[in-house]
């Protein structure tokens, strides 16, 4: 594979984005602008996780790609084919066999462990830009740690819900002192982003933004008091696998109101599956 | 006695042209001072650089902070600024628009600078909303309305709410009743009175209205072309103006 350069970008393109995720793991949350390229992909397919996963790419690394936690859908096909074709790295589907992983709206089951990496795909990465649109503003704010207004998010899903109603990319608070965007996971994920024993690194290609969480961060969803954080997921056991703690998707399977509720994380619930486990809906 | 706002040699420019020139008073606590003139007199340029909004050219701000006593607004660092700006000031704007959140309901506009400030018990944070909502007579089941189905009336002492609910010490307003109705009008300043007297309030007020004034403020600035021209006690100013200008501004008044 001569026609491209390894993984695609040229070199001083990744010195520049490594220099920007270098900042980022140095200031844990914070939103460093680096100059993001133009892909052979649009926008919104996950430009920014790419130029990241190509920053940090080596050859002898072994890569893996989710979409809402599957491994097979046509975001994560497309993109585990672009780095087969520019980079030759194996890949996988095993989440603990794989030492990067570009993910899009999820965080694996499985616990990642020291010397993995995880890419996030990030559409917006300002927690703020909903509720204050001037982007002189925000980072001001950012910068004097002014985050009251996040909680005034907060506080309107409550008085129209009756609970916070946010249900995907819940603002945390990284280190006590950013608050950021986890990228559109569902908050049934955030207690995973703390403390976690692998680099997470968040790219937004089209924002032109990178952040990063350095291993062992810590992180904090927002709450109020009296109405605390809570991971939720749907209250059903895995369709195929049977798992109870894994975050699931809801099929519908038929015109007459059939559902199944089976794990996102592809992976995780095959890997159940081969062990003997098995749900009701199971064939 | 320390003045609570102390204002010295303020003055502004753009360019050539004078925004306001040599500004200098006093403001001590529990004093509502009104500041008149016509339109581009730099009533609001002088405003706006007390408030911090603005950066004057040249002058003092002095500002008598609960914690370290006497302290320049203008030199003091951003986040202090910014800081005085949700606790111990209050600014309302003319148009309620500008000094609300349109897309978030009464409750959160009002809830916002209590949060601001770190409160974080939403009962609580209710509970103030919904009893600051009583003080400038909004029906407490309009809690969760947005703003913009509110008359505009109701957006101004929304606004008025949102700004006290921190319990501030000096409130600076810039046409407070413009583009009411007289009898909305009316209602706001009575409202206003009852909110200074209840909570010793200082406030400074700029209007071109010298009915606001009369109500409202123990002493009264007049500025013409940036400069202020005559200076005093309301009641003094307004029966007896000493200067050309107030006696034209005080004349120009329709008796109805």
């Amino acid at each position: 594979m001569n026609a491209y350069n390894f993984a695609y970008l040229d070199e001083q393109t990744k010195r520049m984005i490594r220099r920007a995720l270098l900042k980022g793991l140095a200031i844990p949350g914070y939103q460093v602008p680096f100059a993001s390229r133009e892909m052979p992909m649009p926008y919104g397919w996950g430009t920014g996780g790419v130029q990241v996963s190509a920053a940090v790419l080596t050859p002898e690394d072994t890569f893996k790609v989710i979409d809402q936690g599957a491994d097979d859908t046509t975001n994560a096909v497309s993109i585990r084919t672009f780095f087969q074709r520019t980079a030759g790295v194996a890949t996988t589907t095993v989440t603990h066999d794989a030492t990067v992983i570009q993910t899009r709206h999820r965080i694996p089951e499985e616990a990642l462990g020291e010397g993995q990496i995880l890419v996030y795909q990030v559409p917006i990465p300002e927690p703020l830009r909903f509720l204050e649109p001037r982007e002189s503003e925000t980072r001001k704010m950012h910068s004097l740690e002014e985050y009251g207004l996040m909680h005034v998010k907060l506080y309107e899903d409550i008085s129209r819900h009756g609970h916070i109603a946010t249900s995907y990319a819940y603002p945390v608070k990284v280190e006590g002192r950013y608050v950021m965007d986890p990228s559109p996971i569902p908050k049934f994920d955030n207690p995973k982003l703390g403390d976690m024993a692998a680099i997470q690194l968040f790219g937004a290609g089209r924002e032109q933004r990178i952040y990063a969480l350095p291993p062992y961060t810590q992180v904090v969803s927002l709450d109020f008091e009296d109405h605390p954080f809570e991971a939720t997921k749907a209250d059903h056991p895995c369709g195929m696998c049977g798992a109870q703690d894994s975050y699931l998707d809801e099929l519908i399977i038929d015109d007459a109101g059939g559902r199944m509720f089976v794990c996102s994380d592809t992976d995780y619930c095959e890997a159940r599956q081969a062990a003997g486990h098995k749900g009701k809906d199971a064939a | 006695m320390t003045p609570l706002l102390s204002v010295q040699g303020m003055t502004k420019r753009y360019g050539a042209h004078i925004g306001c020139a040599d500004v200098s008073f006093d403001l001590y606590p529990g004093e509502v001072m009104g500041i008149v003139g016509e339109s581009g007199s730099g009533k609001s340029t002088l405003l706006n650089c007390m408030a911090g909004h603005l950066r004057p050219d040249a002058g003092q701000v002095v500002f008598d902070t609960r914690t370290d006593g006497p302290r320049d607004t203008v030199t003091m660092s951003e986040p202090e600024r910014r800081m005085l700006g949700r606790t111990d000031w209050a600014f309302v704007h003319q148009h309620a628009r500008d000094g609300l959140r349109m897309g978030v309901s009464a409750g959160g506009n009002v809830g916002e600078r209590l949060m601001a400030v770190g409160e974080r018990h939403y009962g609580d944070i209710r509970d103030k909303a919904t009893d600051w909502l009583g003080r400038v007579e909004i029906d407490a089941a309009r809690i969760d309305d947005r703003p913009t189905t509110f008359s505009g009336g109701m957006q101004q002492r929304l606004q008025i709410a949102r700004n006290l609910v921190t319990g501030p010490r000096l409130v600076f307003m810039d046409e407070p009743t413009g583009g009411l109705d007289v009898s909305v009008q009316a209602r706001l300043l009575d409202l206003l009175r009852g909110l200074v007297r209840d909570m010793g309030l200082s406030a400074i007020i700029v209007t071109h209205d010298l009915a606001v004034v009369r109500l409202l403020a123990d002493r009264l600035m007049v500025m013409k072309n940036g400069r202020v021209v005559e200076a005093g006690l309301t009641d003094q100013v307004l029966d007896d103006p000493q200067h050309a200008y107030s006696q034209l501004l005080v004349s120009s008044v329709l008796q109805v």
